[in-house]
């Protein structure tokens, strides 16, 4: 399992927008490094992040070598009802992981 | 179909380039904007692209991106597409929002291979697209350091 | 006349205490006013640094804090040393010391290695491995804000004299000693980059330069390489001795690690 965070306001109010962010521990690999002795350091890169929010999937991403190590993200949802915000993200290896937090609306 | 592949697209289609040393040339991007709008034509503008005018280190520029739009069922924004011209792999990344998102708006870090124009592409609901480009100085390491670990 | 004499007592005493307060701050070996290093950091290293979330040292926090709580063999470090925020509470900052159970001076890292394999009966921790890093980041952030405070008295006094000698020793290609650029030059510009004093109280610390957090020791091997010098290995006497100067010098200057750097 992939080490992640996630953190989104403690409570929001219905309707109102708020931030999630998201951080995961991935060394996002190029394939272009090489280490001590020369050899080229393998790409290793998260390629897919998502949120689902109850049973919407409100944020998505793609993404490359182009994003820095260790992933971090933020990005804005409706408020509608109270529930669990479950991010999972997988790597080009098959590896997963999968991080939560529960959103209060009042 | 065309757009939802667009960074596999751009990562096979790139990969010869990309294959050994890092691109250091600013790279046509025109094939990857017009992979996005399957050829049509992008509005300049209407995106604001939030990046330091000069980052002291290309392995984590922060970025945010905050398109203007309802996020209306009717009118949204629907794909934010980032761009990288002197990136060896110049397709960044995808974000995917809709009306649940509020505001069309994304945060990241992303990294920059040197000095370069960074392009975002926003796909609207309809069809429509915008797009808008900004300049950012990167600033190299003043001391070598590698091997340390 | 009561009045006058009290006036000029009070007035004494200001003077006096003025003069001992100068004469502390103006130990020549150094720097004031002292910075941390995140004082020569651009604002978004400063403003990532500072952001409990976003600072990626968070995830190494977290994994030292898991490790903390892991048993092995039903022990673990909370058993022997319960909440970390209160046992750990200025352990950090107090480190290089002498320990007495290893008979030389140690510095934090090898002080939980010591712990892990002695006390845990669990496999040593790798130089720059994510256990070893996330422990020291979750100890060290138990000390952030307080003043560095190590002892160079006693059987600490020797290493600290040989790390004084280092920090003030030309070495490498470029010929340089740590004094050249940290108090002759802090605050200039090196190409890009604005010279540090070179603090020891934002470390460990995630370096975008590495894309991963590393060890005040890692960064200090960088620093010969910087200047064309022979690496000291990882652990080696030279890399503690400096490690304990270093954090002499930084006397008083409050802990900001887990740090980021660029």
């Amino acid at each position: 399992m992939l080490l992640g965070r996630i953190q989104v306001p403690p409570s929001v109010q219905r309707g109102e927008v708020f931030e999630v962010r998201v951080i995961v521990q991935h060394p996002m690999e190029t394939g272009f490094r090489r280490d001590y002795d020369g050899k080229l350091i393998p790409l290793h890169i998260v390629d897919r992040l998502a949120c689902r929010y109850g049973a919407r999937e409100v944020f998505r991403v793609e993404l490359g070598s182009g994003i820095a190590a260790n992933p971090y993200f933020v990005f804005p949802v409706v408020a509608t009802d109270s529930g669990e915000m479950v991010v999972e993200w997988s790597d080009d290896r098959g590896e997963k992981g999968r991080v939560s937090a529960m959103v209060n609306v009042a | 179909m065309k757009r939802r592949a667009f960074l596999r697209i751009s990562t096979i289609s790139l990969a010869a380039s990309a294959i050994g040393a890092r691109a250091q040339e600013v790279q046509d991007i025109t094939p990857l904007v017009q992979a996005i709008t399957g050829g049509a034509k992008a509005e300049e503008g209407g995106i604001e692209i939030g990046l330091p005018p000069i980052a002291e280190n290309g392995h984590s520029v922060p970025l945010t991106v905050k398109a203007a739009s309802p996020m209306t069922e009717s009118d949204h924004v629907r794909e934010i597409h980032v761009i990288a011209e002197r990136n060896p792999r110049p397709a960044v990344a995808t974000f995917h929002l809709g009306p649940w998102s509020g505001r069309a708006q994304v945060s990241t870090r992303m990294r920059l291979a040197g000095t370069q124009k960074v392009t975002v592409v926003a796909v609207l609901s309809g069809d429509r697209f915008r797009i808008a480009r900004k300049e950012v100085v990167v600033e190299s390491a003043a001391c070598l350091d590698e091997g340390s670990l | 006349m009561k009045c006058d004499f009290a006036r000029q007592t009070a007035a004494l005493l200001l003077a006096s205490l003025c003069i001992c307060l100068h004469a502390l701050a103006a130990d020549p070996a150094r720097p004031v006013p002292a910075k941390n290093g995140s004082e020569f950091e651009s604002a978004d290293v400063r403003a990532l640094q500072s952001d409990d979330f976003a600072n990626p040292m968070a995830l190494w926090v977290e994994r030292g804090k898991a490790f903390w709580s892991r048993t092995f063999d039903g022990r673990s470090c909370a058993g022997c040393h319960g909440d970390a925020a209160r046992s750990m509470k200025g352990v950090a900052a107090r480190y290089p010391r002498y320990d007495a159970s290893a008979g030389e001076v140690i510095d934090l890292s090898r002080r939980i290695d010591g712990c892990v394999v002695g006390g845990l009966g669990a496999q040593k921790l790798d130089a720059e491995s994510d256990d070893l890093l996330g422990l020291e980041a979750y100890i060290a952030l138990q000390s952030r804000g307080m003043p560095m405070n190590v002892s160079v008295d006693g059987p600490a006094h020797a290493t600290w004299e040989k790390g004084r000698g280092l920090y003030f020793t030309r070495v490498g290609q470029l010929n340089l000693a740590c004094t050249n650029c940290h108090d002759a030059s802090w605050g200039k510009r090196l190409l890009a980059e604005t010279i540090s004093q070179g603090q020891p109280t934002g470390w460990p610390a995630y370096r975008l330069e590495w894309q991963r957090p590393g060890s005040l020791q890692r960064r200090l091997r960088a620093c010969f390489n910087g200047v064309r010098a022979a690496m000291p290995p990882y652990g080696s006497p030279d890399l503690v001795a400096l490690e304990l100067y270093l954090a002499w010098r930084a006397q008083g200057l409050p802990m900001e690690a887990p740090g980021v750097r660029r």
